[in-house]
């Protein structure tokens, strides 16, 4: 019974264990010889499913992008030009301005991560399978040390990355419709203002703090709800995996749930990105 | 949750990705699919245009074919007019013609009855004569009496 927990427990665990790289003195080291390099650690499972699909997704747009025409569109250009056309309304109905970033910005969002949150319905033991089996047969390691965490959205770096980089975005745009001032001002003089410029003057920590907390909650709440989303759905498919034989129609019903969160949570991740870059970019609150 | 370089990494993925995006991607597909809107909109209003084109054409269409069947209507007319000329000339000619032919069987049927008649007084005379000579026997000198023939020829 102890031992049947042990492996059920680091069955769990080994799923949820990132491929890691980093370099030491005695050169570029992988997995458990990087539990001292701390920040300095790649995973390398994330990066290279992420990046090749977000290369997947520009390769199939890009194809479908030169061969645009004004004529009758095939099937596979009325599929892209959907796609478009839904990012476009939605980057049209709520970011009022102009803006040559944000239609390209919300169309990657929405595709890179529905195609990173996509590879959560391959069944969680083929690839990581494949993987050791790889590892054992070619490169001579033990099969449980190779580690192979598919879905990229399930890694908070993944999910903190793009969630900074919309960060990064706002306080731009923030920046360049309202200036330096202008941010400075909408930070300190909100949401309490006085006539008095000492009750004013006092006011500003005040106004400051929760401006700021405002402010970071933003990138926070996104890069938190992907990721919790994703990591949730995760884990249960680990733990269906995990029953033997009875795991088959409970998979199915939660893979055809998972389907809804999946597209569900790359649309609220791009729409609130639309959102947040359209209110840094609006005069007033 | 350890945050380590993975997070700069997909950072500048993300950045790079955007861009590539930004330059490659979404203006072709934004421009075709506007350019192609646009079309259909022109599109529609041709198609309006023309409508409004027939509509007019088929009132000019309707105003020349009155015209016309006015014209063909005064044209019909005429031409009665004319064969009912031409139908009462010919019935006067034929008439007139009627007439002379007419008068100049008169006037053959005349003559004819004249020459019998110049005939017949001819050989009247003649069997008067041929008569008389039977009748008086030699008496009669036909050279001595001939006067008298002639006068009795005239007579008749």
């Amino acid at each position: 019974m102890a031992a049947e927990e042990l492996t059920l427990q680091s069955h769990i665990q080994h799923h949820l264990t990132n491929a890691k790289m980093c370099s030491t003195e005695n050169g570029i080291a992988f997995n458990k010889a990087c539990s001292e390099a701390g920040f300095w650690t790649w995973h390398i499972d994330t990066l290279a499913w992420s990046i090749g699909l977000g290369i997947l997704f520009l390769m199939i747009f890009r194809s479908a992008a030169k061969k645009a025409h004004t004529g009758v569109p095939g099937k596979m250009q009325c599929f892209i030009e959907m796609i478009i056309e839904l990012v476009a309304t939605n980057v049209r109905d709520t970011f009022h301005g102009k803006s040559k970033l944000i239609a390209p910005l919300a169309l990657t969002i929405f595709v890179w991560v529905f195609l990173m949150n996509l590879m959560d319905l391959i069944p969680v033991d083929f690839l990581p399978a494949f993987a050791g089996w790889v590892g054992a047969t070619f490169f001579g390691m033990d099969s449980h040390d190779v580690y192979m965490k598919i879905v990229p959205t399930t890694d908070l770096n993944m999910t903190a990355g793009l969630a900074i980089g919309v960060f990064l975005l706002m306080i731009g745009y923030s920046i360049r419709i309202k200036g330096v001032i202008g941010f400075i001002k909408e930070l300190t003089l909100h949401p309490f203002s006085a006539s008095n410029p000492v009750v004013q003057a006092l006011l500003i920590p005040f106004n400051l703090l929760l401006e700021l907390i405002a402010l970071v909650a933003k990138p926070f709440s996104l890069a938190l709800r992907l990721f919790g989303n994703l990591y949730a759905g995760e884990m249960i498919f680990i733990l269906i995996g995990a029953i033997g034989l009875f795991q088959l129609p409970l998979h199915f019903v939660w893979a055809v749930f998972h389907i809804l969160v999946i597209v569900l949570q790359a649309f609220v991740f791009m729409m609130l990105t639309i959102v947040y870059l359209s209110m840094a970019s609006s005069e007033s609150h | 949750m350890n945050i380590n370089m993975t997070l700069i990494g997909e950072l500048i993925a993300f950045i790079v990705f955007v861009l590539f995006c930004m330059k490659f991607v979404w203006p072709p597909l934004n421009n075709a699919i506007e350019a192609r809107q646009k079309k259909i909109a022109d599109g529609l209003a041709a198609g309006e245009r023309a409508e409004k084109d027939l509509e007019l054409a088929q009132a000019k269409i309707a105003d020349e074919l009155k015209e016309a069947k006015a014209q063909a209507a005064e044209i019909i007319a005429q031409a009665k007019k004319r064969a009912e000329q031409t139908v009462e000339e010919g019935k006067q000619r034929g008439e007139t013609e009627r007439e002379a032919i007419i008068a100049a069987g008169h006037a053959e049927v005349e003559a004819e009855r004249n020459r019998l008649r110049e005939e017949l007084r001819k050989q009247v005379a003649v069997l008067a004569v041929a008569g008389a000579s039977k009748i008086i026997e030699r008496e009669i000198d036909k050279d001595a009496h001939s006067d008298i023939v002639e006068k009795l020829v005239a007579e008749l």
